[in-house]
């Protein structure tokens, strides 16, 4: 086999077992500060919201979350932190576990957690929006 | 070489190792890096408590009565001091990847400054929020 026909950053044994590029290059590093950027800005409008409304009875909270003003920053951090911490998590994972079966396993968990702490506070944004 | 001569011959033998973690001082970078990482990990699982508060005012009255009671307690606030703590950290460390990002801030006295400079407002902002939350209540 020449070295000069392979062009390709690939070795063929890479090739068949499929580790060779995935055209997402620099996918995880631009969504991790995308979403770093937006949780910087929204974390702000929610850290004040949330000090304004600590402490505070049920009914004021309720009323509080009837305002799109209020629900909206929320549910936008709610999305945009679940991406960003899906994404940490899988790189603190991929740093340390090495053995391929609970590697892989622990970055299903990942994606589980993340989606389901996201759908839960979500639900419950929404029911405090437009529930009765 | 000795090495050389054991591999062939099917043997693990102890290879000369690079200087490791323990054997260098810590430096300011070093554990604002570590920290960046663990803050991180302490606010995967501190989006709970976030998610059980909205989760509380969404279930009714009682039940978010009960939590409000457990987060205002001695405990809960010593819990929401990490927690704002571990946000604020994370997001000052940020801004300073955000910085390096850029390709600027990697000559050592920048990195030293920004380093220093990221415990310094996170442990500041941590105390001037709670002051305002305290004086506001």
């Amino acid at each position: 086999m020449s070295a000069n026909t392979n062009t390709r950053m690939r070795t063929p044994l890479k090739n068949v077992r499929r580790l060779g590029s995935a055209k997402e290059g620099a996918d995880h590093f631009w969504k991790q500060r995308m979403t770093g950027v937006a949780n910087l800005v929204l974390a702000i409008f929610v850290v004040f919201i949330v000090v304004s409304l600590a402490g505070a009875d049920h009914a004021t909270v309720k009323a509080a979350l009837k305002s799109p003003l209020v629900s909206l920053p929320i549910l936008l951090l709610v999305v945009s932190a679940m991406i960003h911490m899906r994404l940490g998590m899988q790189t603190i994972i991929e740093d340390y576990v090495h053995n391929e079966g609970p590697k892989i396993a622990l970055l299903m968990l990942n994606t589980f957690f993340t989606i389901a702490v996201g759908a839960a506070s979500t639900l419950a944004v929404l029911k405090l929006t437009f529930g009765g | 070489m000795a090495e050389a001569k054991s591999a062939r011959a099917g043997t693990r033998v102890e290879r000369p190792l690079s200087p490791h973690l323990q054997v260098y001082r810590p430096l300011v970078n070093m554990v604002m890096s570590i920290l960046h990482r663990i803050t991180g990990a302490a606010l995967y699982f501190g989006a709970l408590l976030f998610a059980w508060w909205l989760i509380a005012a969404a279930s009714g009255p009682d039940y978010f009565r009960f939590v409000n009671d457990l987060m205002g307690s001695l405990l809960g606030r010593l819990v929401l001091v990490g927690f704002s703590w571990a946000l604020i950290h994370h997001a000052v460390g940020g801004i300073r990847h955000f910085i390096w990002d850029t390709g600027r801030g990697y000559d050592l006295k920048t990195v030293d400054l920004m380093s220093w400079g990221t415990i310094v407002l996170s442990v500041g902002l941590t105390a001037a929020l709670w002051l305002v939350a305290v004086a506001v209540k």
